[in-house]
């Protein structure tokens, strides 16, 4: 019973610092939907530990506790491929716009100096 | 024959205000109707002041890119301004720009060409597992490109219009992405790869690492590269 106790708070826990996260739009909503997903699927869990049994079963897994925990290992290792992928992506980005503002610098302090030539120039 | 085609040397530099001045100087005496432009790539010296000074174009990034960041840089300033080659010289002073007409000639029959140590020119030796990379990735890359190339690292290069296109839009910042990737995508999309011989100069400033352990790990990041390289669509 206690350990029935301690799930379901962690469950309720995280659902909350989701949604303040959310609520001062710190978080965006495609991760927001994610995350929510997960909390409302774990606490019945936790507070049922038995209710996946029966599919454990099917799958040839002893308990359904066993199986909650496969699956939340290969959830996490999803979640940081995407972390990486995300970051990929990040990185390129900044990237591209490191670039872009070293070239738009370039040409504005070019176009600087030919403005000076030009105005030096008396004919 | 005059030189009629617009040419731009890119330099890119991190941290050599030690010899960057030289090197620029060198590059506008030998090729006086080239531009040079230095990218810094994130410089904490007075790189960028003291090529300016020295008379070259300089493009300053905001922070480190890595070579593959400041060279696509480059190749997109060169396409906007449509230069017909640009041509891409080390900071540190190891590349003869008196090699620099030599590598245009090349042009003449390919789209991008290799300034080359080990093809007969100079002295340069390396030794152990830096050496066995260098042997697969030149052995390997002269398959895809269909020419013999000795020296798939070397960042001494020459490219024309079509390369700079192709540049300007793919050049990976990963270490040796910059060098070895290169060749692989431009052979794939149909652009000839070709070397000449260039002897290599000791580096004005700076020591090239000789420990076993970075020579090792050099071969495991040659090889992972090259590999993705190929798998790569």
């Amino acid at each position: 019973m206690k350990l029935t106790l301690v799930t379901a708070l962690t469950g309720l826990v995280v659902l909350l610092v989701i949604i303040e996260l959310l609520r001062r739009r710190q978080l965006r909503e495609k991760y927001a939907i994610l995350w929510l997903a997960v909390s409302v699927l774990i606490i019945p869990l936790s507070l049922f530990p038995r209710l996946l049994d029966s599919v454990a079963g099917l799958l040839g897994v002893a308990s359904g506790v066993s199986l909650v925990l496969f699956l939340g290992i290969v959830f996490l290792l999803l979640v940081c491929v995407h972390l990486s992928w995300e970051v990929s992506r990040l990185e390129e980005e900044t990237r591209t716009i490191a670039e872009e503002l070293a070239l738009l610098r370039t040409e504005m302090s070019q176009t600087v100096h030919d403005t000076d030539i030009r105005a030096g120039d008396p004919t | 024959m005059t030189e009629t085609r617009q040419l731009l040397i890119v330099i890119p530099a991190l941290n050599e205000a030690a010899c960057i001045g030289e090197v620029v100087r060198e590059v506008r005496g030998e090729l006086p109707h080239a531009d040079v432009l230095v990218v810094d790539d994130g410089s904490t010296d007075a790189t960028g002041a003291i090529a300016a000074q020295a008379g070259a174009i300089v493009a300053r990034l905001p922070f480190n890119l890595g070579v593959g960041g400041a060279m696509r840089l480059g190749y997109r300033y060169g396409r906007a301004h449509g230069y017909d080659v640009v041509v891409q010289v080390d900071a540190d002073g190891q590349h003869d720009p008196r090699y620099v007409p030599k590598l245009l000639d090349a042009l003449d029959d390919a789209d991008i060409v290799i300034g080359a140590r080990f093809a007969g020119e100079g002295d340069y030796r390396v030794r152990g597992p830096r050496r066995w990379a260098m042997a697969v990735l030149s052995m390997v890359l002269s398959w895809v490109a269909g020419t013999r190339l000795t020296d798939t690292t070397s960042g001494f290069r020459a490219a024309n219009r079509r390369a700079i296109e192709l540049f300007a839009e793919f050049y990976p910042v990963e270490y040796l992405g910059d060098t070895v990737e290169t060749v692989v995508t431009a052979c794939r999309r149909g652009l000839r790869v070709r070397q000449v011989p260039v002897a290599m100069r000791r580096r004005l400033a700076g020591t090239p690492s000789h420990s076993p352990l970075k020579a090792t790990i050099y071969l495991g990041r040659a090889l992972t590269v090259l590999v993705l390289a190929l798998l790569r669509r």
